[in-house]
């Protein structure tokens, strides 16, 4: 069986999927579909895009042999897929600036997107200033509060960002505006969705935006240890860091593959964002997908640390994966996420973003349980900056 | 024959328009849907339209939004919702509509969901994040016991989908008069009327106009291209103030003579 010719015409992964959309929006979606298979196969377009992440975001980034925290885990070799060291701190940039590209092809000069962390938002609003594109951003005002340097990055850069106060105020309501906001100005608007979800052809544009971290990340591996690793590993909230990473690997059966979703305050509590983990499928966003949600099917808040992971949902080519059993999904808490930035920060001089370091966390326990002679390459998503405040006001620092 | 085809078939005889009203299942508390829809009978609406209460409401601006949680507050369950109509339905002899996002439905089992709505005395359905590219999931069910599932057409859709569309329909089409989400507008876009009379056209069944509709002058005026209207954010804000009077200015106003 094939899984890498997904999703089906219809767009759909399996049950999974789709186009569950307010009918205004359904010819925007139809025509983006229609514009990215032509972009898709022009050379033009890809080239630009190309030299962009070549120029502008600084592609291809290194794949690290994180040799102290080797030692510091005890087993198997851990390599990071160095994300960070994007232009703009973290990988969201591969698929932005996609995007970006695709709204001037379809001749729209407006974007809106969405944002939880903040740097889907840093991301989009700095391919928006390359390309000169009007921006607009949503964001919940919970994450504002917790992102408060990246709300100003996106102002530097021109956008407009705009508080979102409904329900949990975090990256799900963000996203309930950012369509509503579609919805009224899709004539001259393209969102330009940050993760591998919502619907089609979305989680297949990010997929395939993002697929570029997997492709490096393979030949990258070769070169060095002339075999493919036996395990990857990414975090994931909605999912375009894992997609990206997971896709060229999927048909390579011998490489195991983990997602690493946030457990929050623990599985057991209602705190957490363990889509996968403690969810039921349903539809949210535009597509079918594993939600959590009560038994009313009314969505439930999300709860991690890291506003990136902070989503009820799961992109639907995870919940695909899920089901055939061809990833492995996991969960990190809080404090593990927390133990795991601080042990990277102090093994290697490399502080990862809170999202990433649910992946080194789960990493550091599989490398135990791996053979010196095996290798683990686990996807360095973004850099840790801008969760500082978050972090010091967890674990404390020196005053003043 | 449905009630929703039996009524518009009325409705064409005698050359009369339709209204629409729209409430929100469970805001106020279920108790008092009994009252707000013999209320709205009274007054001559043609159907209701109840609203199922949803988490994540993406085509509804803030007062639907609004009353969505207000009734979530309460603590009301589609179940409850469906008990509640079955014991109302005796004495409301107009067509009923439930309008709902997918999820609260797939939760339900849409198997359960459609034969249990069918035996409460719903007649049809709108799902405003079911496009029809995606309604297979659940036409087989709602054909089977007769439920019309109401298929919305757009200021954005072409001709031929469109087309596709109005030839799919059941009971209505509903002819949506914004690019954007339900709550009151001022304004409508300048080339609305040559778009209704375009979905007029094309459509075999009425064609009623919903989304930002709120004034008697906006019922007169929207009327003259087509067979009814839907309001719903202008009932939910009245009713929240009492304002019954003004709920009758706008049903009376489908009963004036068409200019």
């Amino acid at each position: 069986m094939t899984t890498t010719t997904l999703p089906d015409e219809k767009g759909h992964f399996g049950m999974y999927g789709g186009r569950y959309v307010p009918e205004t929006l359904m010819q925007a979606i139809i025509e983006l579909e229609k514009e990215y298979e032509k972009a898709k196969v022009d050379p033009s377009f890809q080239n630009e895009l190309n030299d962009l992440l070549r120029d502008y975001v600084g592609r291809e980034t290194p794949l690290y042999y994180a040799k102290n925290l080797t030692k510091y885990a005890g087993g198997g070799k851990i390599y990071l897929k160095r994300e960070d060291l994007n232009h703009t701190g973290a990988h969201k940039i591969n698929n932005s600036l996609g995007q970006a590209l695709l709204t001037k092809r379809m001749g729209k000069s407006k974007v809106v997107a969405e944002t939880g962390a903040g740097q889907h938002g840093v991301a989009t609003a700095t391919a928006c200033a390359l390309l000169n594109l009007e921006c607009v951003i949503f964001m919940g005002e919970e994450d504002i509060l917790r992102q408060q340097l990246n709300v100003f990055r996106m102002e530097i850069l021109g956008a407009k960002v705009i508080s979102v106060k409904s329900g949990s105020a975090t990256l799900k309501d963000a996203v309930n505006e950012a369509l509503r906001y579609w919805v009224s100005n899709v004539e001259d608007t393209h969102y330009i969705l940050g993760s591998a979800m919502g619907p089609h052809p979305f989680p297949k544009i990010v997929r395939d935006f993002q697929s570029v971290i997997g492709q490096e990340t393979k030949l990258q591996f070769m070169k060095k240890e002339a075999k493919l690793p036996e395990a990857v590993v990414a975090c994931i909230g909605g999912g375009s860091n894992a997609i990206g990473m997971f896709y060229p690997f999927l048909e390579d059966r011998e490489v195991r593959l983990y997602g690493v979703e946030s457990a929050g305050l623990g599985l057991h509590s209602e705190k957490h964002a363990a889509s996968l983990a403690k969810g039921k499928p349903g539809i949210l966003h535009g597509a079918y997908m594993y939600l959590l949600q009560n038994q009313d099917g009314q969505i439930q808040e999300a709860h991690s640390i890291s506003a990136g992971l902070d989503y009820p949902g799961i992109g639907p080519e995870h919940c695909y994966l899920h089901d055939i059993e061809r990833v492995k999904y996991d969960a990190i808490t809080d404090d593990e996420a927390l133990e795991a930035l601080q042990v990277l920060s102090k093994t290697e001089g490399i502080i990862p973003a809170l999202e990433s370091a649910h992946a080194i966390s789960y990493a550091l326990k599989l490398a135990k349980e791996m053979e010196p002679t095996e290798h683990i390459v686990v996807c360095l998503s973004g850099r840790g900056d801008k969760d500082m405040e978050a972090v010091r006001s967890k674990i404390g620092g020196v005053k003043a | 024959m449905n009630r929703i085809e039996k009524v518009f078939k009325t409705m064409k005889v005698e050359g009369r328009k339709a209204f629409v009203p729209y409430v929100m299942a469970g805001d106020g508390g279920l108790a008092s849907l009994k009252e707000k829809l013999v209320f709205l009978q009274e007054a001559g609406a043609t159907a209701i339209e109840i609203g199922i209460p949803f988490s994540d409401p993406v085509a509804d601006g803030p007062v639907i939004q609004e009353a969505g949680i207000r009734a979530l507050n309460t603590g009301v369950t589609l179940q409850e919702i469906v008990d509640c109509i079955r014991e109302i339905r005796p004495i409301i002899h107009i067509p009923l509509i439930f309008m709902t996002y997918m999820n609260p439905l797939l939760a339900y089992g849409l198997e359960r969901f459609s034969r249990d709505i069918q035996t409460s005395g719903i007649d049809g359905l709108i799902i405003p994040d079911l496009p029809i590219e995606e309604e297979e999931i659940i036409t087989a069910y709602l054909d089977e016991v007769k439920i019309e599932l109401i298929r919305l057409v757009t200021l954005q859709s072409p001709i031929e989908r469109m087309e596709e569309i109005t030839k799919r329909g059941k009971g209505f089409v509903y002819a949506v008069t914004v690019n954007g989400i339900t709550g009151t507008r001022a304004q409508f876009a300048t080339h609305l009327s040559s778009h209704l009379k375009k979905i007029k056209s094309v459509s075999p069944l009425p064609v009623l106009a919903g989304f930002g509709i709120s004034t008697p002058e906006h019922v007169e005026e929207i009327l003259k291209y087509c067979d009814g209207v839907i309001v719903g954010t202008k009932i939910i804000e009245l009713m929240e103030a009492g304002n019954y009077e003004h709920i009758r200015a706008l049903i009376d106003a489908t009963k004036l003579p068409i200019a």
